[in-house]
Formats: structure tokens, sequence, C-alpha cells
């Protein structure tokens, strides 16, 4: 690499320059993020109920016995596959498509791919709020609009009933995260070079022959990290769903998160803790794939 | 692409035109929907019939909003914990970006993980022992808990940018200051600094906007006079049931110093965004 020989390698004596330079980021991550995440399995290991605080104490792996015993923790994480392989994939095909068509030239392309990116910037809580108006069962448009259209008779509550709430939940996740994969795909887009195409011109490939050949191939790995780490941010959501339904009607889409939060809010911090515990560890497995391309590109 | 032909026009709005129109619609009807229902009186509201334009525009939900609800204190709220979290992540983050950027050092692969890492801990894990942290340091309830608790995640992102930004500016440069009898202190300042201002704006925007989003540690890190604008929206509806004309018009509020920020700063933002999961 061209870098190391016109840097101030450190010869023999250590410099403390860079170390001092990381040490305010670093203190303050440690502090932040590290303590509390072994505060967080210290009390995975504890009775730990604010609303019973005459029996906060270590119980072993008590909280993880009732963990796996519990049947809504085992229906909350099918949920949480579910509202992560649909809401993923859909944002996927959703904003592959949206990179595929910004990626052709036209007039106020960079006008629309800014505002295209708004979903992105707007608060969770807001999504919600603003889903949960559209989904209204008296007064929501999308009823109306499906009156309109003679697709259905009656008004839906889409999200009152367990047969509709879920699906629509992941309708608005999959809104909020097109912008994300669009803009990451296309930065994608734009690096493959022109001359594969014009060799997959002259052999006479079409244009499906051409997404699966060559662009598809071109930018797997930005397809690939970007994917991944929507999976983690999608199965960490809380604001979304906690805003629209809290995880109702009947824990229909009560994903891992969203029971996590509301124990915690319940007080029950220890359980809480320990399902995070569980939650995390199963993320680690998603992300270690997404580690390891890391670790290979910080080689240097 | 010049258009020849009827046949080519058709085809253009057919691949092109007509998917993206469907799109940018789903995407941005939401918004259009929450405007015109801010402006539209009560009756209207809850009608039997859905108008898509208010027959009489009003902007009372506004005026109700600032004056008989106080949404001013709110978004003060915010606007402290957004301004003080981009303060603090920009500084600690930019020497850090910069010490991993033009040092090489021993435990500088470890800890460039480390940051690049910490965004994989789910809130929910971070959310109860920082509650009891929080609340032994005597800062629950204060702007600074919020402050503290973003940096979880704006301080590692915020390092993973700014070094690619660094990174692609030439080594040269501060050497060429260098020998020229500059310390390094002076060569940044001088040289480095001025280059990647709109780096750091762009930087900025994107932890300013993320904190000024932020919902999950607001409900539990405030209580009613510190509340930032998230909480205030949700608490909207605990007070009167749900009034929509105030939740709109909130959520209105909300997002317009969000997408004006946005709008300055979104190529370069995009750039460095991306700079990483296309090269890595």
């Amino acid at each position: 690499m061209i870098l190391n020989e016109v840097i101030w390698l450190p010869r023999k004596k250590i410099n403390i320059w860079p170390y001092l330079l990381i040490a305010p980021a670093l203190i303050i991550v440690l502090a932040m993020v590290l303590i509390p995440a072994v505060n967080a399995v210290l009390m995975s290991f504890q009775s730990y109920d604010l609303t019973r605080p005459s029996r906060i104490g270590f119980i072993g792996f008590g909280n993880y016995i009732q963990v796996f015993q519990d049947k809504l923790f085992w229906q909350s994480l099918g949920k949480t596959i579910l509202w992560v392989v649909f809401g993923v994939g859909f944002q996927f095909v959703f904003g592959f498509i949206l990179a595929l068509l910004l990626n052709k030239k036209f007039k106020g392309r960079g006008a629309v791919r800014a505002v295209s990116l708004i979903p992105w910037v707007t608060p969770g809580v807001l999504i919600g709020l603003m889903w949960k108006w559209i989904y209204d069962g008296n007064y929501g448009v999308l009823n109306d609009i499906l009156l309109k259209l003679g697709w259905i008779q009656d008004k839906i509550p889409f999200l009152a009933q367990k047969s509709t709430a879920f699906p629509s939940v992941v309708v608005t996740i999959i809104w909020q995260g097109i912008p994300f994969f669009a803009l990451m795909l296309l930065a994608g887009l734009q690096g493959v070079p022109g001359e594969l195409y014009e060799a997959a011109d002259i052999d006479g490939a079409n244009w499906f022959q051409k997404l699966f050949r060559v662009t598809i191939p071109s930018i797997k790995s930005t397809i690939f990290i970007t994917t991944l780490l929507r999976v983690i941010w999608v199965a960490n959501s809380v604001d979304v769903i906690f805003n629209m339904t809290a995880g109702g009607p009947a824990y229909s889409t009560q994903t891992l998160s969203i029971y996590i939060f509301n124990e915690a809010n319940a007080l029950n911090l220890g359980y809480a803790s320990s399902m995070s515990i569980v939650l995390t560890l199963l993320l680690l497995c998603v992300a270690i794939p997404y580690l390891k391309n890391i670790f290979k590109n910080q080689e240097a | 692409m010049k258009i020849k032909s009827k046949k080519q026009l058709f085809i253009r709005i057919a691949v092109l035109y007509l998917p993206l129109a469907v799109l940018l619609l789903f995407l941005l009807f939401p918004f259009y929907w929450t405007f015109v229902t801010s402006v539209k009186p009560d009756k209207e509201l809850y009608g039997s019939i859905v108008t898509y334009w208010p027959q009489n525009l009003t902007f009372e939900s506004y005026r109700k909003l600032f004056f008989d609800f106080n949404f001013l204190q709110p978004m003060y709220n915010s606007f402290i914990v957004a301004t003080i979290t981009t303060l603090l992540s920009l500084v600690v983050s930019v020497l850090a970006a910069y010490s991993f950027s033009r040092f090489r050092f021993k435990g500088r692969k470890a800890f460039m993980i480390l940051f690049l890492t910490n965004n994989m801990f789910p809130t929910v894990l971070l959310l109860i022992p920082l509650y009891a942290i929080m609340r032994n340091l005597g800062i629950l309830y204060t702007p600074m808990s919020l402050v503290l608790s973003y940096t979880t995640f704006t301080i590692p992102f915020s390092v993973w940018l700014l070094n690619g930004y660094l990174n692609d500016l030439p080594i040269s440069l501060e050497e060429a200051a260098m020998i020229d009898g500059a310390s390094r202190v002076k060569a940044f300042t001088k040289i480095i600094f001025p280059i990647v201002i709109p780096c750091l704006i762009a930087t900025g925007v994107y932890i300013f906007m993320t904190s000024w989003n932020e919902y999950t540690f607001a409900v539990m890190f405030t209580n009613e006079s510190n509340r930032t604008i998230p909480v205030a929206l949700k608490n909207l509806i605990g007070q009167l049931g749900v009034q929509w004309d105030l939740l709109t018009a909130g959520g209105i509020i909300t997002i317009i110093p969000v997408c004006i920020m946005f709008f300055f700063a979104q190529k370069r933002l995009v750039e460095g965004l991306t700079a990483g999961a296309v090269k890595g």
C-alpha cells in the first residue's frame, strides 16, 4: 500500500499521539456501550423486577430457562424472522428497482433521488403515526381508495384485527427501508464499468441476462453488506411497530424487540435483559459474515 | 438519449417514467396525506366523505399546537439535545478518525473493529443498564442522559464516515506543510480542517437527524419538562385520545427542519455513506 511509504511510521519508539487522539471517543464508547453490555449480562442472571424489589437477586440461569419455556418468546422470535425476511426482502426488491430506474439518465434525476430519500430521514414515531392514520378503520385513506377501486366491499380495520395487522406493519417497514437500499445499490450500479455492458451487447445478451450475469454479480458485495446491515436494523427496530400497534392485537405484531421493550417498560428488567442477550447472540450469528468482511478489509 | 420515434418514447415511459411514478407515489403519498390532514377542519377529518384536498383550509391545528400545547418546548429540548450530541460526537470522532487515517499503530485494527461493530448491539440491550447508570449518576431526566446515550451510535458511525473522507485526502498535502516547518497540529488546522469542513457538515447533519428523530431512549430518559419531539408527538395521543389534525401538524413540524438540513447535505452524505459499502 502506498499509504505506508509516506506515513509517519513510529520507528521503534512508541508514538503516543494516535492513542491520545482516539482516547476521548474510545472512553465514551466503552463507558456507554461496554459497561452497559456487561451490566446487561449480569442483570440477565438476576431476578430484577422493579415492581418486586424485595426479590431482586441472582438466580443463575433462571431467566434463561424461563425464556426458553416462554411460549410468547418463541412466538415473538417467529414474528421477528417473518418481519426480517419479508421486510428486508421487499425492501431489497423495490430498492433495487428504484436504483435501476435512478441509474438511467433523465431530467431532474438529482431532485428525484433526494426526494425519494425522505422516508429514510423521517422519525420512526412519525412513520408509525402516519401509517396508523392511513390504515385507520373509520376514516383511513387506504380504505377509501380500496372502496373506490371496488377491491373491497367493507372497510377493514387493518391494525385492529389479527389477520391484517402484521402484514400492515410489514408494509410500513418496507416503505421505510426502500430508500436506503436504493441509495446503496445505486452507488454500486454507478461503479459497474460500462464496457461490461458493451461486451454483453456484442454477445447479444438480453435485458435479463445482463441483469443476472453482469449487474448483480458486479454489485454482489454491496448487496451483501447492505442487506446484512438492514437485517440487523430491522430486527432491532422498535419505534415503528410500537407506535402503530405496540405489539397487538393479541401479540400478532409482537417481535422480539417489541417484547423486550414492553417488558422493560413494565420494569421486569432481569427477564428483559436475558431476552435481549438472546437476541444479541442471534444477531451476532447473522453478523459474523459482515464482521469477517470488515476484518478482511482492515488487513492494512 | 435522444428520443427519435413514438415507439421509443412509449418504451421509455413504460420502463422508466411509469414505474418511477408508481414508486414515488408510494414513497411520498404518506407525507402528502399527513400534510392534508393537518390543514383540514375537524368536520372534514371525521366526516363520511374522505376529501383529498381540504374544502376549507385551516391552520388551526398549528395554532393550537404552539399556543395550547406549547410545542415549542419539546422543539427546544430536541434542538438542545441534538446540537450538543452533534458537537460532542464530531469533536471526538474527527480526532479518532484522523488517528486511524494517518497513523499506523499497534492495536489500530482492533480499535477500528471495536468502533465498526458497535452498531450491532440492539438498542434494547443497552437501554436497561443505561437507565440504571443514568439514575445512579443522577442525570436521568436531563438532556445529558440523552446526549450520552446517543453517542453510543453516533460516535462509531461518525468515526467510520470521517475515516472514509480522510482516507480520500492525499497525505502529501500535510507532508508538504510539515516539510515547510509546520507542526502536525498546524498542518491539521490549516490544511486538513478547511478541506474537510463540508464532510464535517454532512456528518454533523446525519448526527443531528438521528438525535432529533430518536425515540426509544428518549421515551425512557425524559420526563414532562425535557421530553423531545418524538416523545411529545406520541404523548399527544395520551392527552386527548387521538386528534389526528394535531398529530399530523406536529409531524409536519418535526420533519421540516430535518428535510431542509438533509437537502443541503445530502450529496456529500450519500457519497460518504456509499463509499464504504462500495469499496468494502
